[in-house]
């Protein structure tokens, strides 16, 4: 192809975008629409993956320890839990500190209860805070630890506990929701590209006698599929940018907006620079991708005269 | 065209064994009832159809035997001008001409040159800037004629050209199709129109039946309408 030739394809191909204006909105439009909805579920499953992530980061492992132990053995089995490539992080509460934090979690009704123990007679043990890696292989984990205190004879593990049951809940959960925000992600996507197909399918058909003509003054195939080409993705284009940059800029109103309120629940809302390369990426790639199949495909349909 | 049929799916005989010779240059008049052939005779020309049987050259093509990625380029040798003008309603003048041009990647320079020759020559050198919806049927099938003209075919095809048009603007554009015919291409006009037949008297072939039932060098029209 001549480089006129390329240059005459994309004059005319955003010419005639100008030319059918209403086709072109209804198009555009389509697109911007079924994109917009796609990207509120995107930032939606986006802040739910974000926030059963956070919940799964929370989950830790407790190693509670025999009372009577050295603190010679103490250590090396803080050294034994910490060799652990699963182990990403460990810390030893020592007792007087656990009797704290109980002290903190009874809160002012349990004022009373605990006021007779103090580092004297901590009935408390020693415990070591373990967290992993991959949090979902927890169990496997804690098994592990347990047979570090069973290979020693004075069986200084007392027990190792991580919330065992309440743990594989919140992980059937978490992987549930996960799972159904991908599936209506993929279902939306889906409907989006027949949806904006099937709009640019009837700006096509409307157009079939200039392709008729095209063809009678002796087009070759790809010399009217090229502005076609280029219209289809300017619209792709056109619509997907308009709604990402609408769909941001909301976002960044509510993201700032309910940034407190959320704060205080200790929610974390993924913020517009952490989601925009993608959920733009995905819009704008997405929209011209369907721009340019949806009318190579229409096009193509009528080319065979 | 050598014992040409052509059979529709519908199990029709639109044409049945045509065989029939057109010269370099010639002007041809086809005639004939409705659904009589015509119009099949002159898609053949241009390749919209293709011969159940038989064999079509035009410009020494056997266009029968034309794989489609040729098609293209056997057109631009050959002119269609239909009855209802087929421009592009959104286009101007000048685009709806320079278009037949682009196709053929003609450079820029040259495009602009020829268009506006050629709108010259049908008569609408001030008119470059309208749309069709702004001109007169008469005007509109001048700039269908130059769109056919422009990249100066062998073979200018017309069906009904003044089908849609009144008798004195028709004599305007046949006048046009002569200037084009003397100037060397070879005019093949399917009509109904009686006195244009027998008074610019040419050569007539008439189909019926989709049998040629009558070929007569300076022939008349033949038919009471």
């Amino acid at each position: 192809m001549r480089f006129s030739t390329l240059l005459r394809h994309l004059r005319e191909g955003s010419l005639s975008l100008a030319r059918n204006g209403w086709m072109s909105f209804a198009s555009i439009s389509s697109i911007a629409i079924s994109l917009f909805i796609l990207g509120v579920f995107l930032l939606l499953s986006l802040n739910v993956n974000n926030l059963t992530k956070q919940l799964e980061n929370q989950v830790q492992i407790r190693v509670f320890l025999d009372l009577e132990i050295s603190q010679a053995k103490i250590e090396a089995i803080g050294r034994s839990i910490g060799a652990l490539p699963e182990v990403s992080r460990i810390r030893f509460v020592p007792k007087a500190e656990g009797l704290e934090m109980l002290r903190r979690n009874l809160g002012e009704d349990g004022q009373g209860i605990l006021d007779d123990y103090d580092d004297t007679n901590n009935p408390l043990p020693d415990t070591y805070t373990v967290e992993v890696v991959d949090p979902e292989r927890i169990a496997e984990v804690a098994a592990k630890i347990q047979e570090i205190g069973d290979a020693d004879p004075d069986k200084p593990i007392r027990s190792v506990r991580y919330g065992q049951g309440t743990v594989e809940l919140l992980f059937r959960v978490t992987n549930a929701v996960r799972n159904i925000g991908l599936i209506i992600v993929l279902g939306l996507a889906f409907t989006a590209t027949l949806l904006i197909s099937n709009t640019i399918r009837l700006t096509i058909f409307a157009r079939r006698r200039e392709i008729g003509i095209m063809k009678l003054v002796g087009a070759t195939n790809s010399f009217i599929r090229w502005p076609f080409f280029i219209e289809g993705a300017l619209i792709g284009f056109i619509g997907s940018a308009l709604t990402t940059a609408l769909l941001l800029a909301a976002y960044n109103w509510l993201v700032q907006s309910l940034q407190v309120e959320f704060g205080l629940m200790m929610i974390r809302l993924v913020t517009v620079w952490e989601s925009g390369l993608l959920v733009g990426g995905v819009l704008i790639g997405l929209g011209t991708a369907i721009g340019i199949f949806g009318s190579a495909l229409s096009v193509r349909k009528h080319l065979k005269v | 065209m050598q014992d040409v049929w052509k059979t529709y799916p519908d199990g029709s005989h639109a044409l049945r064994g045509v065989s029939v010779l057109i010269e370099r240059n010639e002007f041809v008049y086809l005639v004939g009832p409705s659904g009589a052939g015509k119009s099949t005779f002159m898609k053949l020309i241009y390749r919209e159809e293709v011969p159940t049987k038989g064999q079509i050259s035009v410009n020494g093509f056997n266009i029968g035997k034309l794989k489609p990625r040729k098609i293209p380029y056997i057109r631009r040798n050959i002119g269609v001008v239909f009855q209802d003008f087929r421009l592009l309603p959104k286009m101007t003048v000048y685009e709806n001409v320079a278009f037949a041009m682009e196709v053929i990647e003609a450079p820029k320079r040259m495009i602009r040159k020829r268009v506006m020759e050629v709108l010259e020559l049908v008569g609408l050198k001030g008119k470059v800037n309208s749309l069709p919806a702004q001109l007169s049927g008469g005007e509109q099938q001048r700039v269908a004629i130059a769109r056919a003209i422009v990249n100066n075919p062998a073979v200018i095809v017309a069906d009904e050209p003044t089908g849609n048009l009144d008798p004195e603007t028709s004599w305007g554009i046949m006048n046009l199709l002569e200037e084009i015919n003397f100037r060397g291409a070879t005019i093949v006009m399917a009509t109904h129109n009686k006195e244009i037949v027998n008074t610019l008297r040419k050569r007539v072939i008439a189909i019926e039946n989709g049998v040629i039932v009558r070929d007569e060098p300076r022939g008349e029209y033949g038919y009471e309408i």
